[in-house]
C-alpha cells in the first residue's frame, strides 16, 4: 500500500505538466489565458460570445479526451457526493465566486502564479484557506461531507 | 487554426486533469483537509502545471501569438474586495464538493448525476454573477 502513495504523486506531476502544457499552447498559439471559469463564464453571461467558437472547442477538448482515454487508462471514480443540497450550494458558490474573482484554480492558480501575478497569488491563498476552513467545518465539526 | 489549437489546448488540459487524479473529489478535499488524512497530490499537480506555463510566459515578450492577435496585457495589480470575496466564495464551494470548473467539465462524462448537477448549478451561479457584482459595487464601490 505504501508504494501506491508516491505513484499518485508521480501521476499528479505528469498530469500537472500536461495541464501546464495546455495552458502554454493556449497562450502561445491563441494568445489566450487558460482559465476554465473565464472560458465557461464568458459563454454563460455572453461577454465572450465574440470568441465563442474557440471557447466551445476548448471545452470540447477538455470533455472529450477523458472519454477517449478511459478505455486505455481505466475509469476514474470521482466520488462526487450524493448530497444534492451540498452539490447545488457548491456549484452556485463556485460559479459566483470565480466570476467575481475573475478566475479559479487554472486562471489564478496555474496561469497567474506562473507569471508571478500578485492577484493570482492572493486569490490562490484565499481560495485555499476558504476551502480548508470549509472542509474543517463541514467534515470535522458538522460531519456533512 | 485557432480552433485546432484550442482543441489541442483543451485536450491537454482534460488529459492532465484526468491523469493527475484531480477529477477525484476525495483527492482535492484530501489536500484541503489538513487536520485529516492530508493528501499532497494537488501540490504536485500545481507545481507540474506552473513549470511549462512559466516557460510559456518567458517566451511572450517580443513575440506574437502563432495564430495572430496580441498577447494579453498583465492585469493591474489591484487587490480589491471582489478578488478576495470571490476567491473566498469559490474556495468554500471547492471545499464543499471537491470540484472546480476545469475538473467539473473533464469529469462530466463519468461523474454521474452529481457531476452534472454541479455543472448546472455552477452555470446558474455564473449567470447571476454579473448582477451580484453590480449590486456589490453599487452598495460599496470597490477596486
Amino acid at each position: 500500500m505504501l508504494s501506491s502513495i508516491p505513484t499518485d504523486w508521480i501521476w499528479g506531476l505528469i498530469g500537472g505538466m500536461l495541464i501546464g502544457l495546455g495552458g502554454a499552447v493556449y497562450l502561445l498559439a491563441n494568445g489566450r489565458i487558460m482559465g476554465a471559469s473565464g472560458i465557461i463564464g464568458g459563454l454563460v453571461d455572453r461577454s465572450g460570445w465574440s470568441t465563442g467558437a474557440e471557447r466551445l472547442v476548448f471545452l470540447a477538448g477538455v470533455f472529450a479526451l477523458p472519454i477517449l482515454l478511459t478505455p486505455l487508462v481505466g475509469a476514474v471514480d470521482t466520488h462526487v457526493t450524493d448530497n444534492w443540497p451540498v452539490i447545488i450550494a457548491a456549484g452556485l458558490l463556485v460559479g459566483i465566486g470565480t466570476r467575481l474573482a475573475n478566475g479559479c484554480t487554472s486562471g489564478h492558480g496555474v496561469c497567474g502564479i506562473s507569471r508571478l501575478s500578485l492577484r493570482g497569488m492572493v486569490a490562490t491563498v484565499f481560495y485555499i484557506m476558504a476551502g480548508g476552513l470549509t472542509v474543517i467545518v463541514f467534515r470535522h465539526i458538522l460531519g456533512v461531507i | 487554426m485557432r480552433l485546432i489549437y484550442a482543441f489541442i489546448a483543451g485536450g491537454l488540459f482534460g488529459t492532465g486533469l484526468y491523469l493527475s487524479g484531480m477529477t477525484d473529489t476525495t483527492k482535492v478535499q484530501g489536500w484541503l483537509d489538513i487536520f485529516g488524512n492530508w493528501d499532497p497530490t494537488l501540490a504536485f499537480v500545481m507545481g507540474g502545471a506552473i513549470l511549462p506555463m512559466a516557460v510559456a510566459w518567458l517566451l511572450v515578450p517580443g513575440r506574437k501569438p502563432l495564430a495572430g492577435g496580441t498577447f494579453p496585457t498583465p492585469p493591474e495589480p489591484k487587490l480589491g474586495r471582489n478578488l478576495v470575496l470571490g476567491s473566498v466564495l469559490f474556495g468554500a464551494g471547492w471545499g464543499l464538493a471537491g470540484l472546480c470548473p476545469g475538473p467539473a467539465i473533464a469529469s462530466l462524462s463519468y461523474g454521474g448525476v452529481g457531476g452534472v448537477i454541479f455543472v448546472l448549478a455552477m452555470i446558474a451561479g455564473m449567470a447571476v454573477a454579473p448582477r451580484v457584482r453590480q449590486t456589490l459595487d453599487s452598495a460599496v464601490p470597490a477596486e
